[in-house]
């Protein structure tokens, strides 16, 4: 236990070097496990999140998040490690112990009480004055614009009111950590993209620390500093929207995430920066070396379709010859426009599918690629991430 | 097009009589004859009250009647408090070894022919050498009854959305209280209208009452039975008019509680 401590001290101050007051990690979850049965849906997992932070845990469904947001909240008791919140472990607290409150995916608002006794509720258990309650409840209320609505009773408000009632309701008791299990996910698609700017607003303005858990990565995106991706129980990556797009850590990363094409194969030489890597799908491949000395021999090579690059055969311009390397020659296999997008699907002349997404620059395009066109698709190399696992 | 419409809502207006007056045809006739002035049971003898005053002089029936409403009222009170417990440790408890037969043996007697269950419960009371009276008709009743009550608030308790709890829990309630708090309001007007079922299947039980009562305790329905078997009189019909009413207006309240129940709780997840 005191080894484990002191390696999750040194990892800390190797991260962020001057280890002051400030930079203590609000949330320290230490190698936590949960087991239902034999499945561990959580499995030693560490992560630290600082105070005014808004992060999303990020996975598909059964990887563990909410299991992992429910042991934050209480509900359940990791099997090992700690949870410390404030330096105080709280792995064994009880939920209405805990400074830390949920909003629930279905909301779950007490339907027998109207939405000011559903906002009051939880100051009323803190044994609050009667008019400080009175105060706290108007303050939420207008917070999340819900003014006039006081009186009604959960089943008369819409699906935005309740999801607006919910917000004000966990936060009313000021938590530390608010913790959201998929808050948006049964808002449609317009009311969706304002509430994720409200929330966002909302997190500014209060400095409160938020933890979101979503399978919906564009909304991890969107709202979150930085987000946890999480795969059968463990972290896969933890990183800042950028980074974990433009450099996934591993391939499964990198497909989770977004589009990707990637290419297999043996690194034959690295020199002057660049690795060149001889793939089954591509032939020879030459990218940006990494930062960190490529250690295996086998590699994987991840490229966004938006980087890769179509030109007509045999066209290609002064710029474009500078860029011989990484050039694949094949016809276009499908066309799927998508608006403000174009997405393709080239099939090279060795029979591999590489996808390509151009932005449609121009209202009217003369020049685009149809169905069978001859085109060479290309990507520069520092466009290629090199994945070793 | 307008005929063919007609001509079927006819034939299903004619259908819907036709049943309904099979159904209460024969309870409209009894109440009729229980302001019958005559003392045959089959000869009109145009409207009077005397029946009713008859019943209210007639100390035996009175206390048979007595002794009905108490034995209903403490064995539904009985059987709504296990029954609800029963069906708060099924629905909400831990799973145990066992449990589908625990449960499979609550919701027996729903399906026990009443005989065996009379005749059961008096060999144990003959066993226990227990008096019977009172309390025995009324443990009888509660066993039977406390199965409907488990029956109606377990089917409410899982509809119930489990995150309300939660919710509670979240927001300062420790269990008992959070129970206390939300879920006992949201499953109030179930456990209401579980007491009304066992109340009135306790009124008009004879089979097992009179399996378990003992001498000098009889039953409402059993004083009638034991009436009727001497011939008919029309202070019958009177007191089965009062019960009928009385079990109407319970059936009536209870299915408003049971409305009134599932119209919240679930209605409060997402649109």
């Amino acid at each position: 236990m005191a080894e484990q401590l002191a390696k999750a001290e040194n990892r800390s101050t190797e991260k962020t070097a001057p280890q002051t007051a400030v930079d203590m990690p609000l949330l320290r979850i230490e190698r936590v496990t949960k087991r239902f049965g034999n499945f561990s849906a959580v499995n030693q997992l560490s992560l630290e999140i600082r105070a005014g932070e808004f992060f999303a845990l990020l996975g598909p469904s059964g990887c563990g998040k909410t299991t992992l947001l429910r042991m934050l909240a209480g509900f359940e008791t990791p099997d090992e490690g700690r949870i410390l919140l404030g330096g105080r472990d709280i792995a064994q607290v009880m939920p209405h112990e805990r400074p830390v409150n949920m909003m629930f995916q279905n909301y779950a608002l007490f339907p027998h009480l109207s939405v000011h006794d559903n906002i009051a509720f939880g100051l009323r258990r803190a044994g609050m004055a009667r008019a400080e309650i009175a105060a706290r409840v108007a303050e939420m209320v207008a917070l999340v614009k819900l003014d006039g609505l006081e009186r009604r009773k959960p089943d008369q408000l819409s699906g935005g009111q309740r999801q607006r009632v919910a917000l004000a309701r966990s936060l009313a008791r000021r938590p530390q950590v608010l913790l959201l299990d998929e808050p948006l996910a049964a808002l449609d698609k317009k009311l969706r993209e304002s509430t994720q700017g409200e929330l966002m607003e909302l997190q500014r303005r209060l400095g409160l620390t938020f933890i979101i858990v979503t399978h919906d990565q564009e909304e991890a995106m969107t709202m979150a500093s930085r987000i946890g991706v999480m795969d059968a129980g463990r972290l896969a990556q933890v990183a800042t929207p950028r980074d974990l797009y433009e450099a996934p850590a591993s391939r499964w990363v990198a497909e989770f995430v977004g589009d990707v094409n990637l290419f297999e194969g043996q690194v034959i030489s690295s020199e002057q920066g660049r690795l060149k890597v001889t793939t089954r799908e591509a032939g020879i491949v030459t990218v940006a070396e990494p930062r960190q000395p490529v250690t295996k021999a086998i590699v994987t090579i991840a490229i966004r379709p938006e980087k890769i690059k179509l030109s007509r055969r045999g066209l290609a311009s002064g710029a474009d010859a500078l860029q011989a390397i990484n050039r694949f020659e094949g016809e276009v296999a499908e066309i799927n426009y998508l608006g403000g997008l174009t997405a393709y699907r080239i099939r090279l002349d060795n029979g591999t599918m590489v996808r390509s997404v151009m932005a449609n620059t121009a209202r009217l395009d003369a020049d685009g690629y149809g169905s069978s066109d001859r085109v060479a698709a290309w990507f520069a190399p520092d466009d290629g991430v090199v994945l070793e696992q | 097009m307008a005929g063919a419409v007609n001509r079927l809502s006819r034939f299903n207006m004619t259908a819907l009589a036709l049943g309904f007056a099979f159904l209460y045809l024969p309870i409209v006739i009894l109440v009729i004859y229980s302001f019958n002035a005559s003392r045959l049971v089959n000869v009109w003898g145009g409207w009077s009250l005397r029946w009713y005053v008859e019943f209210f002089n007639d100390r035996a029936m009175l206390e048979a009647a007595w002794m009905s409403l108490r034995v209903a009222a403490v064995s539904a009170t009985l059987a709504t408090l296990l029954g609800t417990l029963a069906a708060i440790g099924l629905a909400r408890g831990e799973r145990f070894a066992g449990r589908a037969l625990f449960s499979g043996m609550l919701y027996s007697p729903l399906v026990m022919p009443e005989v065996i269950s009379g005749l059961s419960l008096l060999l144990l009371f003959v066993a226990l050498n227990a008096e019977r009276g009172f309390w025995t008709v009324t443990v009888a009743h509660t066993t039977l009854t406390m199965c409907f009550v488990a029956v109606v608030v377990q089917s409410r308790l899982t509809s119930l959305d489990r995150s309300l709890e939660e919710a509670a829990m979240d927001l300062g309630c420790n269990p008992v209280k959070a129970f206390v708090m939300v879920t006992l309001p949201l499953i109030l007007p179930a456990i209401v209208a579980g007491w009304m079922l066992a109340f009135t299947l306790s009124l008009d039980d004879v089979v097992i009452a009179s399996f378990t009562t003992g001498p000098g305790s009889a039953t409402l329905p059993i004083r009638i039975y034991s009436e009727v078997r001497l011939g008919v009189k029309p202070e019958i019909n009177a007191i089965c008019t009062l019960v009928i009413a009385l079990i109407t207006v319970l059936i009536v309240v209870a299915s408003v509680a049971s409305r009134l129940s599932s119209s919240q709780g679930e209605s409060a997840a997402p649109l």
